[in-house]
């Protein structure tokens, strides 16, 4: 009897320490950590273009090529987004009917903030974007929400991420679940590949920076969202991230998702957080 | 007797049948397959813009009552969308060897 005991003490041990030793491989294949991925993020591009200064890649493709940056340069002394500056500007300060302003809704009325979106919302449990906060406050004072794919939205955004230029990307992941849930979402959306193209957003923007898809050179991942919202001689216009997304969905011959959809959300919070540390560069033009 | 054999052949393809067209019938019954795969491939949020296209060329052609065309239409676009489907069923797994590390 004591000999069984013991035997079955004995197995029941192993079985403990086989246990304590395969689990902790098993939670760390599935852990979801974005600090090593933004560190590993930010490490392959640093290597990949070791000659590019790291707060230059948020200005896209003129950091990949000379000659586009020298045009670049002569453009910004008249930068095509600057009639949707002073309009973003003029609305910003502008009173709703019931006499509050946009400086109502958001922390230090709004000014210097960018950097700080898209956050996660503890309460809603889910990413709340700039422009999903905008339209927000704009139906909390009775007003009809914008479209989230330009004019009105991107005036807005522009001259909020103009009071932020400079300021380094800090998007924060709590200590919830859901939000670490949220992040994973945006990741497996980014490397998903989608539409009869095959591509997924690393396709061109992890793969491929700097090459030239037809005309375009192509903007790496790291700090694309640094400079929005953007204007783009190809759209002849202001665009903001929501548009960015659905033009690139639809270039690779997928159906775009709704403006703001969860997955856009989550996208552009994963985006966003692995460009932690680099500065915001918005409102920028692209050709 | 080896000459007469493709002789033979060509003799019995002359006098087969032409091909058949599409009825109605059959155009509807591939519109309807590939409209539920057109569903199901939204639903998994990967629809193809071009099964949508495809889709709008197959009605159109059955409304002018070109059923040939619009029976092939109807049939490319339910390969369309089960191409989308297979595409969203693989990516579950397949997007992580993209991932940076």
């Amino acid at each position: 009897m004591t000999r069984r005991a013991a035997i079955l003490l004995g197995s029941a041990f192993v079985a403990l320490a086989a246990l304590a030793f395969a689990s902790p491989r098993v939670v760390a294949a599935d852990k979801v950590d974005p600090v090593a991925d933004a560190k590993a993020f930010q490490n392959f591009f640093f290597q990949k273009f070791p000659n590019v200064r790291h707060e230059d890649f948020v200005n896209g493709p003129y950091s990949m090529n000379e000659d586009m940056k020298r045009q670049w340069r002569e453009k910004e002394e008249f930068p095509p987004y600057e009639f949707a500056l002073d309009a973003g500007k003029e609305m910003f300060a502008t009173p709703f009917k019931n006499g509050k302003t946009y400086a109502d809704c958001f922390p230090n009325g709004g000014i210097g903030i960018r950097q700080n979106y898209p956050y996660f919302d503890e309460k809603e449990g889910k990413v709340v974007t700039l422009e999903l906060a905008l339209n927000r406050c704009r139906e909390a004072n009775g007003e009809a929400p914008y479209s989230y794919v330009k004019d009105e939205m991107a005036s807005l955004t522009a001259y909020m991420a103009f009071t932020s230029r400079g300021k380094p990307m800090d998007i924060k992941i709590p200590d919830d679940p859901r939000a670490l849930a949220a992040f994973e979402n945006g990741k497996r959306y980014f490397y998903t590949r989608r539409g009869q193209m095959n591509f997924s957003c690393a396709s061109c923007h992890v793969q491929s920076p700097g090459e030239r898809i037809r005309a375009e050179i192509l903007a790496p991942a790291l700090g694309i969202l640094n400079a929005m919202p953007i204007y783009r001689s190809e759209w002849s216009g202001m665009g903001t991230t929501s548009r960015r997304f659905i033009t690139c969905n639809s270039q690779t011959r997928a159906v775009p998702l709704e403006p703001q959809a969860d997955e856009y959300r989550d996208v552009e919070y994963f985006l966003s957080y692995v460009a932690n540390g680099l500065p915001i560069s918005g409102p920028g033009a692209r050709p | 007797m080896k000459r007469s054999l493709p002789i033979a052949m060509l003799l019995a393809l002359s006098f087969a049948p032409p091909a058949r067209a599409a009825t109605e019938a059959d155009y509807k019954a591939a519109y309807v397959a590939a409209e539920a795969a057109s569903k199901e491939a939204a639903a998994l949020r990967h629809q193809w813009t071009t099964t949508v296209s495809t889709l709008a060329t197959a009605r159109k052609a059955a409304d002018g009552g070109d059923f040939d065309r619009a029976f092939a239409a109807a049939k490319e676009a339910e390969a369309l969308a089960k191409a989308s489907i297979f595409q969203a069923t693989s990516e579950k797994e397949a997007w992580k060897t993209m991932e940076i590390r």
